[in-house]
């Protein structure tokens, strides 16, 4: 087994990335999928800041929130300040001073928080995030208590032309953004830090004895990562119009985390897929239906149980299987477990939905689904959904094992190859 | 050899709760020789180690590096002073490859510190560094391969490749050879020779073979305090150290040829 860096097509890579950031808009036209588009460049930003930490550092922090959300506070301020006329600073160039304003908060909390390393950094990191919520809520003066602060985007100056009130120029403002901060933020996994980051990760000990203080590897990571959090922050100031205690809250924090994993810890873009995912789920989901925070809270429970590495995990998995040419021999167990899992969908959906329509109050217990309509409060449609669910789970049981048999003889298949 | 001395440690202390591990060690290892400790397992040999590299904090007494007290500074200030050490237990970066094991071992030394505003692909001393390590270390072919996948043996040697990688003038290994077989002792043995050559050695080592074949001087440490330190021949002789130790291996090893009598 052998461990090669991916150098070829990188700039293929990029060079697509930066094609697909240009053209999202119009692959996905209308309003909600743009303003789904501009909140998923703005989470980009921060899980992969936030994987600085986790994946590349070690350091699963709890209060991450913390510097995009004083990042954002500062550039309300600031964008307030260059709406009054006092301050001329042109508005694409106010991420810089959210990523400032992180980067000092960085250095203020994170002297304290990387002191120690483990379950010591996570719990001061908890801590730090409740006490900054707190304060924001003690000093309405500055922090706009429960309703926060509002502002005006296009209050300012225009910018060469552009005033950023249309969604489309924010979206593209996010974009660009968010590509710039791919692009740093991976040029820094290859310098001596980030190497070295990911040694203190695996086995701080050993970094000590090659002359690294791990603690201040951990609070250099820490710093750079607040900037780029900061970054995230000001986008989302300028995205939303309003700065509040939500943004520096634990459910941020632990949003950051959720989609952090979700797309891939172990991997520079897992943090791009979850954040995509975590945004398809709060942001169309919700649409849909109350139970969105649920899936979510199972999809979560499901991906660190049966996928650690996260989606991107998951992806990868497959391309030595796909080099080899018998991704075909796959394709059918996996069309049928696939099959499966939508009936098990179905039927958990079905439950999960009529028990919100019972439990909430004044809601009509009437659903409607592809064209039929049913009342919860009626025995068959219980009856029905639970033996969807159950078949769905026995042949998912069933199909699951065939994929796994499939892919053990596929995987000794080239294991023997590799060895000989 | 000089006659200055590389690593001096002063009537050193180590206790553990009421537990005395180290009793008064007093030694001095000259510059450019090749030191070994001996003694029995619980003897205080590992943890003298970790003492010296600052694993462990002193309870009393002096360390001195090149004339310098290094007494309780971190590990890090005493590797960045010029000594380094290896581990009895394998300790590597087992989720990387063996090129970026050792280069974690040169990073620091080539001054590169907590640079983040450099390509580390682009750093060619480091690169030739390294690769130079990898070579002597036997393991240039196995360049890509994932530490942690590595035979034990290679990453015995890995081990003693990111120890000196730093170029360090005084190394501490640890039992080079535990665990290994006799070919593999054998070309540990002569790793260590040729990497060590021109800095100061201080091993602990159970192999007598090899201790006889490598030390310069040896220590003999027991229960927490030295009991001889000299040549080869002078330990060999000396009737102390073959009363509490080497006569008492030399019966072991009497009964464990003649099995049927054990």
């Amino acid at each position: 087994m052998t461990y090669q860096p991916i150098n070829l097509g990188r700039w293929i890579i990029w060079g697509s990335a930066a094609l697909l950031f240009a053209a999202a808009p119009h692959m996905f036209p209308g309003g909600f999928a743009l303003t789904m588009l501009t909140q998923m460049g703005t989470l980009i930003i921060f899980a992969l800041s936030y994987n600085m930490l986790l994946g590349q550092g070690g350091m699963l922090s709890f209060g991450h929130a913390v510097y995009s959300g004083l990042g954002a506070y500062v550039t309300v301020h600031v964008l307030n300040l260059v709406g009054k006329g006092v301050l001329q600073i042109p508005i694409p160039l106010l991420p810089l001073v959210g990523g400032a304003a992180g980067l000092v908060f960085g250095v203020l909390f994170g002297y304290v928080t990387t002191k120690r390393a483990g379950t010591t950094f996570a719990l001061i990191s908890l801590g730090i995030g409740e006490m900054v919520f707190a304060c924001v809520l003690m000093y309405p003066g500055f922090f706009g208590g429960e309703a926060g602060i509002s502002t005006n985007r296009s209050a300012g100056q225009s910018f060469l032309g552009l005033t950023f009130g249309p969604a489309i120029q924010v979206y593209y403002l996010v974009a660009l953004w968010c590509f710039l901060a791919m692009a740093a933020m991976f040029a820094l996994t290859q310098t001596p830090l980030g190497r070295m980051a990911n040694a203190v990760r695996d086995n701080p000990e050993r970094a000590e004895f090659v002359g690294y203080n791990t603690q201040h590897i951990r609070f250099m990571q820490l710093v750079l990562s607040s900037f780029f959090a900061g970054i995230s922050g000001a986008l989302s100031c300028i995205n939303f119009e309003i700065v509040s205690a939500e943004n520096v809250s634990a459910i941020r924090s632990g949003g950051v985390l959720l989609a952090t994993f979700i797309g891939g810890v172990p991997f520079f873009f897992g943090p791009i897929i979850g954040a995509v995912v975590f945004v398809f789920f709060i942001v169309a989901l919700s649409g849909f239906t109350k139970a969105w925070l649920l899936y979510l809270g199972m999809f979560f429970v499901l991906m660190v149980i049966y996928a650690p590495g996260g989606i991107a995990s998951l992806i990868l998995m497959q391309f030595p299987v796909i080099r080899a040419g018998r991704w075909r021999e796959l394709a059918l167990p996996y069309a049928l477990a696939a099959l499966a899992a939508l009936l098990t969908l179905a039927g958990l959906i079905g439950i999960v939905e009529m028990v919100y329509r019972l439990s909430e109050q004044g809601a009509s217990t009437v659903l409607n689904v592809l064209g039929m309509s049913f009342d919860a409060r009626s025995a068959p449609p219980w009856f029905v959904f639970a033996a969807v669910l159950v078949a769905g789970l026995a042949a998912l049981r069933w199909t699951s094992r065939r994929v796994s048999e499939r892919w053990g003889e596929i995987q000794l298949a080239l294991q023997a190859k590799a060895a000989a | 050899m000089t006659n200055r001395n590389a690593v001096e440690l002063q009537e050193l202390h180590k206790s553990f709760g009421t537990t005395r591990i180290i009793q008064g060690v007093s030694l001095a290892i000259r510059e450019g020789e090749r030191h070994a400790i001996i003694g029995p397992n619980g003897a205080g040999k590992s943890t003298l180690f970790n003492l010296i590299s600052g694993r462990y904090e002193v309870s009393s007494g002096h360390i001195l590096l090149h004339g310098e007290p290094i007494t309780n500074l971190r590990p890090f200030e005493i590797n960045r002073k010029g000594l380094s050490r290896s581990f009895q237990v394998t300790n590597i970066f087992h989720n990387m490859s063996v090129y970026e094991n050792v280069r974690c071992g040169v990073l620091w030394s080539a001054g590169y510190r907590y640079s983040f505003w450099q390509r580390i692909g682009g750093l060619q001393d480091v690169r030739r560094r390294a690769e130079e390590i990898m070579e002597r270390i036997g393991l240039a072919r196995r360049r890509d391969t994932l530490a942690g996948t590595l035979t034990y043996a290679e990453q015995r040697a890995l081990e003693i490749g990111i120890t000196i990688a730093g170029g360090a003038s005084v190394v501490l290994l640890d039992e080079p050879t535990a665990g290994m077989s006799r070919t593999e002792t054998a070309q540990v043995v002569e790793l260590v020779r040729t990497v060590t050559e021109g800095r100061t050695l201080v091993m602990v080592e159970h192999d007598m073979g090899v201790v006889f074949n490598l030390a310069d001087r040896i220590s003999v440490l027991v229960y927490g305090e030295v009991l001889a330190t000299g040549t080869p021949e002078e330990i060999r002789s000396n009737p102390a150290v073959q009363e509490a130790y080497l006569g008492g291996l030399h019966k072991d090893e009497a009964a464990h040829a003649d099995g049927s009598h054990a």
